[in-house]
């Protein structure tokens, strides 16, 4: 494999981590609101939450993929082929990380919400400045570990036809007839960068494991 | 903006076969995944140093690369070491091993639950060894890690749609002929999400139903 070869599969490469960037930074926002929409006691917020979260936690994010791919033209978006892809990437974190941070928000003691109400904090500060930044923190091992799963979630874009890093692997791969090199350093790019992510998450669980059991 | 769903709706033999055929992966590599996932633990409970690096080294690669690598690189893998099979196959393969890594973790969490006092306790009372074992360490520690490997389960039904870049027999490599013949993208995918929806809530469902029947003796 020469350098030319070297230089596309990194080209990809920039383009998984593009990818990745654009879905984790659109789901945080989005997975915000899905998450306090989920903890909301109104049902009319709370059961859209719970559809949005069933729908992308229930169906395969390559038929995600494909849908947003194929249907966004069909409402009258034309978009470029990246945008599709970040579009249904977005919507599928969003749904991850709403259920991830649900389940932080309701791991918060009672008493944290019962002093604010008692301090005569109003609603939205009691949500912002009490709950969320616990949660946030409680929630910190498995918001990494689904970044990680993002970042393995791009290569589907490859199916689609978006040129990532699998995709390009894909490309060299048919150039040169050997797959398992290609394919091995490809699994490697990914690798290198997934496993300081999950080495990182595995640390922050522990260290807080600590903090439980103290 | 016309949609016509008829093309797909025509094709629906096609659309059941491949339905039959994603559930029969999910089963098959679930099932290898789960002999992965028990013997993994067994060789890391052993405490041999070569062995429990390597198992440990598996679960990393694993997890740290997709799915859609591992399933390209064990395709084109299999046959330099002589092994000829048909992509369905292979695509159970991939799926065995990758749930495999999965597994072992969750496996190990439900034994390393079970604290010693329990064995010891049950042997006290005048149990058997294998009695203690069957329902004193595996019922308890089973009924732990049941929702993991639940969930598991349902994650792994849903990677096999990953399975139709080697062109393996399922849902997705049925939708995606359909869509070669008709052109009707949107309809074929929209139709194969509503499907896998079904899919895995069905199997939520009757999973969760297996469980309550399968532990339900009170906690405490």
């Amino acid at each position: 494999m020469g350098t030319q070869e070297l230089s596309y599969l990194l080209l990809g490469l920039s383009w998984t981590l593009g990818l990745t960037a654009i879905g984790f930074a659109g789901g945080i926002p989005f997975g915000i609101g899905i998450a306090l929409m989920r903890v909301s006691s109104n049902n009319w917020l709370r059961r859209p939450a719970m559809a949005w979260i069933g729908l992308f936690q229930g169906t395969p994010l390559l038929m995600q993929l494909f849908v947003a791919y194929f249907g966004l033209p069909l409402l009258g978006f034309n978009l470029p082929a990246w945008a599709a892809v970040a579009i249904a990437l977005t919507a599928h974190a969003s749904s991850f990380l709403g259920e991830i941070w649900r389940g932080a928000i309701q791991a918060i003691p009672k008493g944290q919400t019962e002093a604010a109400l008692a301090l005569g904090l109003p609603d939205s500060s009691r949500m912002f400045d009490v709950v969320l930044p616990q949660a946030f923190k409680i929630s910190l091992p498995a918001t990494v570990g689904f970044l990680v799963q993002l970042l393995k979630g791009t290569s589907l874009a490859a199916i689609v036809g978006f040129i990532e890093l699998t995709r390009a692997g894909n490309i060299v791969s048919n150039q040169l007839y050997r797959p398992l090199l290609v394919f091995g350093v490809v699994g490697a790019m990914y690798f290198a960068m997934c496993w300081p992510l999950s080495w990182w998450g595995r640390k922050l669980e522990q260290s807080m494991s600590k903090g439980i059991n103290k | 903006m016309k949609l016509d769903f008829s093309v797909v709706a025509n094709a629906w033999p096609n659309l059941i076969s491949g339905t039959i055929g994603t559930i029969n992966l999910a089963i098959a590599g679930m099932c290898i995944a789960l002999v992965i996932g028990i013997l993994g633990v067994a060789i890391l409970r052993a405490q041999m140093r070569m062995p429990n690096l390597l198992v440990n080294a598996f679960i990393e690669i694993i997890r740290n690369t997709p799915f859609l690598v591992q399933i390209y690189f064990i395709f084109f893998a299999l046959p330099l070491i002589g092994v000829r099979l048909n992509p369905t196959a292979t695509a159970i393969i991939a799926l065995g091993l990758n749930g495999g890594a999965y597994a072992i973790e969750i496996i190990r969490g439900g034994v390393e639950s079970i604290s010693k006092g329990q064995t010891e306790a049950g042997l006290a009372l005048g149990l058997h060894k294998h009695e203690v074992f069957f329902y004193i360490v595996l019922k308890p520690a089973l009924r732990t890690i049941y929702p993991s490997l639940c969930s598991q389960f349902i994650l792994l039904t849903l990677t096999t749609a990953i399975c139709t870049s080697i062109s393996a027999f399922e849902l997705t490599y049925v939708g995606q002929r359909i869509e070669g013949e008709t052109f009707r993208s949107f309809e074929v995918y929209f139709t194969l999400t509503m499907i896998y929806l079904v899919i895995s809530f069905l199997t939520m469902g009757l999973l969760n139903a297996i469980g309550r029947w399968a532990f339900n003796y009170p906690q405490r």
